[in-house]
């Protein structure tokens, strides 16, 4: 299990960070928020990479920081698999040099060819990194982090840069990394259905406070429903044709139009989060609650 | 004909200048780009006084200090049996101090330049700073290391009034080119001032388009 209690404050500035949550094993944390809600900062803070003023990250019975004990393990120690927004792959190496930096003294490198595998990039062995696509490139720092092994796996926005189809892909991969080495994943992301597809838990940052913290179903949708099918997606375009108003809805399985009444119409506009539930014979669209 | 040894000394002296300003800024400025500190900026000031300062001032400073009379210049007569000033020894430690800075400045701007993720994800893969400054930011920082060792071989080879200042014109020992230079034009031998400065010309020439040309190269394959 991981407690975390991150507490810092920014010389400066008002910023203050206050956090504290608990993961167990096999649980897949997204956080959500605004630009500047501190979500990099409490990935940032559990690897190590920032310094905090009070709190405590413990996993299982190791302590990784105390401030009380004056504990601080460096981030070389706590072994964690990060995969930045862009930018971490050693442009002076191979694909498969980065991946070979990322063994540990005396590690076999048979976890490197199960990676290649796993995460289909073993065509891209000797490619240098500056020939890659972005999501490619995201492949191959996923399969860097796995390296050495980590039980905690933070991404940081990872696929914010890249094209749908890739993306789309990438979470699959994502998701099957996630179980098949059973680990620990918290992931940034700005995505809402992104994070339908991946999270179990949900955290909503708000100016460096937990705003929410549960399942994502529980915090963005208003009420619990029984249909058998909901897509989450954003609004394209509002239609009033021949009296009867619709909205073009995009998800990630595609563009829907659903029929809304004329006083539901007037209530949205495009760019806005909605949930379509569709049941046996009827559809219907509501708004889903943007924290940001 | 000309007298060689002044350029050969003038290259001696500026291939050691390179060499211990390598092994000197090279730490100095991974440590300055790790570092966030009121101390940081003192000490970035007192190397970049070179740049600034006329060199005859930095000489005269050089000289009083390499002085048997003082303290530095009389531990090196007395325990290490070197004397600093009028000496090659005393001409290469004055070249490191006053080119420190156009070798260093290339090389903290390379490592500045490179995104703080690459050193961060390097930590986090269990590496140390040292495996990280050898094998992450020295191979992405070449071309730096190339314009900063370029910058201060052709600073050393060109410097002549700290040269003057401390090391007089003893041929063999101090009579680098730049000296040599002056030299002839004192003794109105204007014949080998032009050889001297057309040699000077074409070394410096040549060091340059070298390095552009390897510039240039790297960018079109970039």
């Amino acid at each position: 299990m991981l407690k975390f209690n991150l507490n810092k404050t920014v010389t400066n500035s008002t910023f203050e960070l206050d956090v504290s949550f608990e993961l167990e094993k096999g649980d897949f944390l997204s956080i959500y928020g605004a630009s500047g809600a501190g979500k990099t900062t409490v990935l940032r803070l559990i690897a190590g990479l920032d310094n905090m003023q009070s709190g405590f990250i413990s996993k299982q019975d190791s302590i990784w920081f105390d401030s009380l004990k004056k504990i601080n393990l460096k981030p070389q120690l706590r072994k964690v698999g990060f995969v930045f927004q862009n930018n971490s792959l050693f442009p002076n190496m191979t694909v498969i040099e980065n991946l070979e930096y990322a063994l540990q003294k005396n590690q076999s490198n048979a976890i490197i060819h199960d990676l290649l595998k796993q995460i289909e990039i073993e065509d891209l062995v000797n490619r240098r990194i500056n020939t890659l696509s972005g999501g490619q490139q995201q492949k191959v720092a996923l399969a860097r982090a796995l390296v050495q092994k980590p039980e905690l796996l933070l991404l940081d926005e990872p696929l914010s840069a890249i094209d749908n189809a890739s993306r789309l892909s990438l979470q699959n991969l994502l998701l099957k990394i996630h179980h098949q080495y059973n680990l620990i994943t918290i992931l940034v992301s700005h995505n809402v259905p992104e994070i339908f597809k991946l999270s179990t838990k949900l955290l909503i940052l708000k100016a460096g406070r937990i705003e929410k913290f549960g399942t994502p179903k529980e915090i963005f949708t208003t009420d619990t429903s029984s249909n058998e099918i909901t897509l989450i997606g954003t609004v394209l375009d509002l239609t009033l044709l021949n009296g009867e108003c619709s909205l073009l809805i995009q998800s990630n399985n595609g563009i829907v139009r659903q029929i809304v009444s004329e006083t539901d119409f007037n209530n949205y506009s495009i760019g806005e989060l909605v949930e379509v539930s569709i049941s046996d014979y009827q559809s219907a669209v509501k708004k889903i609650v943007d924290f940001c | 004909m000309i007298d060689w040894s002044p350029i050969l000394l003038s290259i001696q002296l500026a291939f050691i200048t390179v060499i211990i300003l390598l092994l000197i800024s090279i730490p100095l400025a991974f440590w300055l780009s790790n570092k966030k500190s009121k101390f940081k900026s003192v000490i970035e000031a007192i190397i970049s006084l070179p740049l600034v300062l006329p060199p005859t001032v930095l000489g005269f400073y050089l000289l009083l200090t390499f002085s048997p009379n003082s303290s530095v210049g009389s531990f090196f007569s007395n325990y290490l049996g070197i004397n600093l000033a009028f000496s090659f020894t005393g001409l290469v430690i004055g070249s490191v101090i006053y080119s420190l800075p156009f070798m260093l400045q290339p090389i903290l701007t390379g490592f500045n330049g490179l995104p703080k993720s690459l050193s961060e994800a390097s930590y986090l893969l269990g590496k140390s700073k040292l495996t990280t400054l050898l094998k992450v930011l020295l191979p992405n920082s070449k071309q730096s290391i190339l314009t900063g060792s370029v910058l201060a071989f052709a600073h050393t080879i060109g410097e002549f009034g700290v040269v003057l200042m401390i090391g007089g014109n003893i041929p063999n020992q101090t009579k680098v080119i730049s000296i040599a230079i002056y030299d002839e034009v004192e003794s109105l031998n204007y014949t080998n001032a032009h050889l001297y400065s057309g040699i000077l010309l074409a070394i410096t020439f040549v060091i340059l388009l070298l390095v552009y040309l390897r510039k240039n190269t790297n960018s079109n394959v970039m």
